[in-house]
């Protein structure tokens, strides 16, 4: 296990640095300046704003540059926001950005599952239709549609929940959570159940059954272990995917994630805040298809063999 | 996988889920007071501020967003009347002008403060303007100094001793400035951020003048002299200012406090406001469909201000056909403006015949001609093109945005209905955008302008045939000797003469083509007071508070 951990982490060098490389070289390609403003910047503040942060060395030396900075983690000054580095910028951001992902992960987990589990144990009735008409919305509805509905609906009509805000009022990371997992929760139902109905149908199950077990123990304890086995190989993608897409739900609840300047990075041309971003999540996403295979391994024994581990 | 090692991974992950629930919801079930409840006991007022500001450092900054914050925590030479924009006595308490309006003199108030408790003295005001001038710092509004002798020189690096730029410390409390020209509007410029005053010794223990990543502007490094100082700064977030204790004439603050928060999407805005997370919104435009519903619902709280800028289209006339001035002028009378206020834009925006705004201070420029569909008819067959026919397809560039795309449709049709030309749409991301005018790549693109001060000059200036900011190839010499008479005219009727002058210009010349001027849409909560519309959206915080009908 241990040896398949490190083989994955060391592949990961060689895809990190054509990340930082194609990134380099695309943002470079875009038209416009990081400096370009609507109002003519004049030629000599360009010209030191160019020196200040070494715009006007050859492409290669900057990359080095770069490079050199980035392995003493060091991410660069912002060209936007100038008094701080992205460094500063990703340790205010990501803090806020995992909490987020992680409420909408448990959101989508509980609901996803719950509702793919309930459809699967009496599948083609009402009790399947509706759970899964419910995630077939859930799929279609964006977060930008959702997430307007869901304030229209519970802050400002019923006045439960805050508007936006991220820790200032009580209860005001539940809609964020929800609009944000909704999505990956309708998935998750889609995927447990297929999973489910599958397990259900297995021999095994049958031989619980005959045993006169309980249904919740034939569903719960027997059954769910098997059944999850699609929705921890989705689990891994969509963590990534919450991760680097909560844009959307970061602007709709003004919450001070990182997605937020990731996309300002792109409009802005800052550079080094764009490399910075795109690296974390990269390195994000490298990290989460890993952990996913592993718990994959974890829930499944006959994998265990497949990759040279011990069985139990 | 051992059983053992499962038992730990299964618990790991429940009280995972477990904290992860009471994290999520934490505070639940508490009763308390929105924010403006709470901000109207306690005289802090809760502002929607646009965007995250760039920086806070005067020196540095560029946006409205920026601006509106640091005018709370900085004070120049002088100030403005909120209301009116005259200028008002600042750190400067009074000055003398000389007869040529070339020499100011001025006396720094005694009482004024840094928030450390530091005087504010003369020597404060050269050391700032000598940073804010020197070419090390990236400072994109240092050309507004330019007024100062000797100072665009030192910007340029054509001399390095700044004892040539025209500021002078006669004493600790006694400033001298001298002009290169004379300056009508000079007291009202001296209360932009550029002229603000900086703290030399905070300055030189972060870092220097020019440090770019320099923590001086952090809470906590931050010394100010303004009615306000800063506390929290937390990036995208909120940024909060407290009532200064050290400022000269803090009995006059009512506010304890002021939380700004970069609510950049205007629909996030308006919904913040309606449940009452902040008093204000200050985006420059909101939602169009949402000012019908404020209007008919909540009438005192939607302010809709004309405003001192333009909103306009350039043609790039290095372009045939719009080469000539007669297809610049047939497409300009072809143009239904009140239309397009009134059933496109229908923010209170003004149909615009000039492409300078009128001026609250007395410039009012004439209008030559009005939209005429027969008239542009006849312009256009004159310059060869009759009933539109063989004019060469060409494009309206517009940067991403659905204001801008609704009117530019608009003048597709109009253009096309009028006088048979067939027009193509192009909308760009912002900087792709201004990289396209820039290059003057464009047939005929969009542009707005916002002044800085109020004088004609501020919009004139642009045409200037090398000036940074014109984008559309038009270069007269007429034009610029017109421009050259007026920055050296001191008299103010003669100064108005010839702005008519370059007007007329303009209207017979038809570089860019008008279409209306700006106007500010904004809610505000009755219950803050002393926020006075102006047509330079400027709000300073010294004099608002917050009045509820119980607290009188």
């Amino acid at each position: 296990m241990l040896r398949i951990i490190l083989q994955r982490l060391f592949t990961a060098i060689p895809v990190l640095f054509l990340v930082i490389l194609v990134t380099f070289v695309l943002i470079r390609l875009a038209p416009g300046g990081p400096f370009d403003a609507e109002r003519a910047v004049p030629a000599e503040v360009l010209e030191n704003l160019n020196k200040r942060y070494k715009l006007n060395d050859p492409l290669p030396v900057q990359f080095f540059d770069y490079l050199s900075n980035l392995l003493r983690g060091d991410f660069g000054p912002s060209f936007k926001y100038p008094s701080r580095t992205v460094t500063e910028i990703i340790n205010a951001g990501m803090p806020v950005t995992l909490e987020l992902s992680v409420y909408a992960l448990l959101v989508a987990v509980i609901f996803g599952i719950g509702a793919g589990v309930i459809a699967a144990m009496r599948p083609n009735t009402l009790q399947d239709y509706v759970p899964m008409s419910l995630a077939m919305l859930g799929i279609c509805l964006p977060s930008f549609v959702l997430g307007p509905l869901l304030i229209l609906f519970f802050a400002i009509g019923l006045e439960w929940l805050p508007v936006s805000g991220w820790g200032e009022s009580p209860g005001d990371k539940i809609l964020p959570a929800i609009t944000l997992g909704a999505g990956y929760a309708a998935y998750i139902a889609r995927l447990s159940r297929g999973g489910m109905l599958e397990t259900l149908a297995q021999d095994y199950i049958r031989t619980a059954r005959a045993k006169g077990l309980a249904e919740w123990r034939v569903v719960f304890v027997h059954a769910l272990r098997g059944g999850l086995g699609p929705v921890v190989s989705f689990a891994g993608p969509a963590v990534a995917g919450l991760l680097s897409g909560s844009f959307v739900v970061e602007t709709i609840y003004q919450i001070p994630g990182l997605g937020r300047f990731y996309l300002q990075g792109a409009f802005n041309r800052d550079y080094t805040m764009i490399l910075g971003m795109t690296i974390l999540f990269a390195f994000f996403i490298i990290v989460c298809n890993l952990l996913a295979d592993i718990v994959q391994v974890w829930l499944n024994p006959r994998l265990r063999s497949l990759h040279g581990g011990k069985t139990a | 996988m051992q059983p053992k090692v499962a038992k730990v991974m299964r618990s790991t992950v429940l009280s995972f889920l477990i904290a992860a629930v009471i994290g999520l919801t934490s505070g639940c079930g508490e009763k308390s007071l929105t924010n403006v409840e709470y901000g109207n006991q306690n005289q802090i007022l809760y502002y929607g501020n646009g965007d995250e500001p760039k920086s806070l450092d005067p020196h540095l900054i560029t946006g409205s967003p920026d601006n509106n914050v640091i005018m709370n925590l900085f004070e120049g030479l002088t100030s403005k009347d909120a209301a009116t924009l005259e200028p008002l006595p600042g750190v400067a308490e009074s000055w003398k002008i000389s007869e040529d309006q070339r020499v100011y003199t001025f006396q720094l108030r005694k009482n004024a403060r840094w928030s450390n408790g530091d005087p504010v003295t003369a020597k404060d005001f050269v050391f700032s303007w000598h940073r804010a001038l020197s070419p090390a710092v990236p400072n994109e509004y240092a050309y507004i100094m330019y007024y100062l002798e000797g100072a665009e020189e030192f910007r340029k690096g054509k001399h390095k001793d700044f004892n040539k730029v025209g500021v002078k410390a006669l004493s600790s409390h006694s400033l001298q400035i001298t002009l290169k020209y004379p300056a009508h509007f000079f007291l009202q410029l001296l209360s932009h951020h550029s002229f603000y005053p900086v703290h030399e010794a905070t300055l030189m223990k972060f870092g220097g003048i020019a440090d770019p990543i320099s923590k001086w502007i952090l809470p906590g490094n931050f010394v100010g002299n303004g009615p306000f100082v800063l506390k929290r700064w937390e990036l995208n977030k909120v940024i909060e200012l407290v009532k200064s204790e050290t400022y000269w004439d803090k009995d006059a603050v009512r506010l304890q406090a002021a939380h700004f928060y970069p609510i950049e999407d205007q629909q996030a805005e308006e919904r913040a406001y309606r449940s009452g997370q902040i008093h204000l919104t200050n985006t420059p435009q909101m939602d169009i469909e949402k000012i019908q519903v404020y209007r008919d619902k909540d009438p005192d709280a939607l302010r809709m201000v004309p405003t001192y800028t333009s909103y306009y289209y350039e043609f790039n006339v290095n372009k045939k056909p719009l080469d000539d001035a007669r297809v610049r002028r047939a497409f300009a009378l072809a143009i239904d403006r009140t239309l397009i206020v009134k059933n496109v834009t229908k923010g209170g925006e003004t149909p615009a015949y000039n492409f300078v705004a009128p001026d609250p201070v007395g410039y009012e420029p004439q209008v030559y001609w009005h939209e005429d569909v027969d008239e542009a008819r006849r312009l256009l067959a004159e310059a060869g093109y009759p009933e539109g026919r063989g004019f060469p397809v060409f494009t309206i560039l517009y940067n991403t945005h659905d204001n801008h795309q609704k009117v530019a449709v608009t003048i597709q049709q109009m253009l096309k209905k009028n006088l048979n030309i067939d027009v193509q749409l192009e909308n760009k991301e912002w900087k792709v955008y201004i990289a396209a005018k820039k290059n003057l790549e464009h047939d005929i693109a969009r542009a707005g302008w916002l002044a800085d001060y109020v004088d004609p000059s501020n919009f004139f200036d642009i045409f200037r045939s090398y000036a940074g900011n014109n984008n559309t190839g038009w270069k007269n010499a007429d034009y610029d000797r017109l421009m050259q008479e007026i920055t050296a005219e001191s008299d103010k009727a003669r100064r108005f003469e010839l702005f008519e002058q370059a007007n007329r210009l303009l209207a017979d010349e038809m570089p860019v083509l008008p279409i209306y001027y700006y106007s500010d849409i904004n809610l505000v909560n009755p219950v803050v007071q002393g926020w006075y519309d102006n047509v330079m959206h400027y709000h300073p915080l010294k004099y608002v508070y917050l009045q509820t009908p119980s607290t009188p």
